[in-house]
């Protein structure tokens, strides 16, 4: 953990701002593995880990006592036995904007496809919507911003890219996210349990179809 | 005949809302509930239910239903002119079979909770039976012809407001004060519209939402860029986001559980029900609220 600060989130939460984008799974393990009774919730996101308390069970400077402390003696990585089963999703690499993607890029199609298909993921947190994972691990090559204006609708399964995150639409709605492909994977489904295929820290694996 | 409630009418916006589903943000599932849990609670104490129980809320009135069966019901909240029944508001209500509750446009505040005792038994979805209006979990959003069923499972007897030493959630009269807690990205705007100005609510609020009409509020100079370039930050219902356009933006029960934009400000708990009363045209201004001792950086120096 090369360092952090603590942020005040009103009175029942501190967000904790990391300095590295690879220090908040850490940091969010470290929080969920010490665990504390008064903590109802450690929340993700791609800079920050939000800390979420009952505040009559304890004070904020204890709160923040004890966020210094676990992240002092936290991890760097994530140990391979905390480290959930890989999710492997297989893409059908038809996505309305590869052409643009890989025109901007300076790329071929294919090498888009080779390049977004080969490389490493994990889910570093949800978001948008229930059962949406925001991937870590995109080639930065293909960092690209979101669309100005979002579609009004992305179908269910579509795989996208914005900024340095992939992800897939759990169902369908607006997005504004660049569509690479699609995937037959059922991100979010209620009669299972946990209801999420891709919750903080499960390794994904992208396979074209 | 299985023991229902029929809905013959359901306003604006009628929804099934229980106490919603906490501690599932890292799914990316929002709480959702009730918009003022204050007055769901004091509904069900009144039928003799669990606090958490499922009921109606119901927005600028409207809901008319009909009970298949004798049932005891409570309404609190907005209060709203009611015909079916002698009885009045924050109240255990003894209803007959058949009987017809018709709530009419409450004179003051925006949202109204009716209770029954045994509590609305629609499927409950990731332990809640809240209608989370923004990704469509639990039930669909009330409309006439639909049927609730009612549950069994209570807690107590029926009791009054006065039994409970509860008056019912207090509207405010006039300009609302809000207390507000510093939120993580304060330091980036200029400080006073938000303390000073009065914030009038806008009509494109709902339950992901509180938008407020005022004074623009600005980043300081050396700040445009942080804002600009934000990633996404982790949420609460009660923080204040700044969207490009400097109106703010209150997080209600059924907002993301990440956002874009920086947050200033967060209120309490207590006073998101306040909040929840406050319709479009409704004035309001924030007052300070500590958030105990601030370290502005703590840790290894980064």
């Amino acid at each position: 953990m090369t360092g952090w600060r603590l942020l005040p989130y009103g009175q029942s939460a501190v967000l904790v701002e990391l300095a590295s984008p690879a220090d908040v799974l850490p940091a969010r393990n470290a929080l969920v593995a010490q665990g504390h009774p008064a903590v109802l919730a450690v929340v993700p996101a791609a800079r920050t880990v939000l800390v979420q308390i009952d505040p009559d069970a304890l004070a904020m400077a204890e709160l923040r006592a004890w966020i210094d402390e676990c992240l002092r003696t936290a991890d760097a990585g994530v140990a391979a036995a905390d480290r959930p089963e890989p999710v492997e999703l297989a893409v059908r690499y038809d996505g309305a904007d590869l052409d643009s993607v890989a025109r901007r890029c300076g790329l071929s199609v294919a090498e888009v496809v080779r390049r977004h298909s080969t490389a490493e993921y994990t889910v570093q947190f949800c978001g948008f919507a229930p059962g949406f994972g925001y991937l870590s691990g995109l080639d930065p090559l293909l960092r690209l911003p979101r669309l100005a204006s979002p579609r009004p609708l992305v179908p269910a399964g579509s795989v996208a890219i914005a900024g340095e995150f992939t992800g897939v639409y759990p169902r369908s709605s607006p997005g504004g996210w660049l569509l690479l492909g699609s995937t037959d994977a059922v991100l979010f489904d209620l009669d299972r349990d946990p209801p999420a295929l891709l919750r903080p820290g499960t390794p994904v694996r992208l396979h074209p179809a | 005949m299985a023991a229902m409630i029929e809905v013959l009418a359901s306003g604006p916006l009628a929804t099934v809302q229980d106490l919603g589903r906490p501690g599932l943000a890292e799914l990316g599932v929002s709480r959702s509930g009730a918009a003022d849990r204050a007055a769901l609670r004091l509904a069900n104490r009144l039928v003799g239910n669990d606090e958490s129980a499922a009921g109606i809320e119901i927005t600028l009135g409207g809901l008319a239903i009909r009970l298949t069966t004798a049932a005891t019901v409570a309404c609190t909240g907005a209060r709203c002119p009611l015909s079916g029944h002698p009885g009045g508001w924050n109240a255990a209500l003894s209803c007959p079979a058949g009987t017809v509750l018709v709530l009419g446009p409450p004179a003051v505040g925006l949202r109204s909770y009716l209770a029954v005792r045994g509590g609305l038994a629609v499927p409950a979805v990731l332990g809640s039976r809240a209608t989370d209006t923004l990704s469509g979990l639990g039930p669909a959003v009330l409309g006439p012809g639909q049927r609730l069923p009612l549950g069994s499972a209570t807690a107590g007897p029926p009791g009054t407001a006065g039994d409970l030493g509860h008056p019912g959630t207090e509207l405010p009269a006039g300009i609302a004060r809000l207390r507000l807690a510093t939120g993580p990205r304060a330091e980036w705007f200029e400080p006073g519209p938000l303390p000073e100005a009065a914030w009038q609510v806008r009509p494109d609020s709902d339950r992901i939402g509180t938008r407020l009409a005022g004074p623009a509020l600005r980043l300081r100079p050396g700040f445009e860029q942080c804002a600009a370039e934000l990633p996404s930050e982790p949420t609460l219902p009660g923080a204040v986001q700044v969207p490009p356009d400097g109106q703010p933006i209150v997080l209600g029960p059924d907002a993301p559980v990440t956002g874009g934009y920086p947050v200033v400000g967060v209120l309490p708990e207590a006073d998101l029900d306040v909040l929840a009363q406050l319709r479009p045209g409704a004035v309001l201004r924030f007052v300070s609220a500590p958030t105990g001792p601030r370290s502005a950086a703590s840790g290894r120096p980064r």
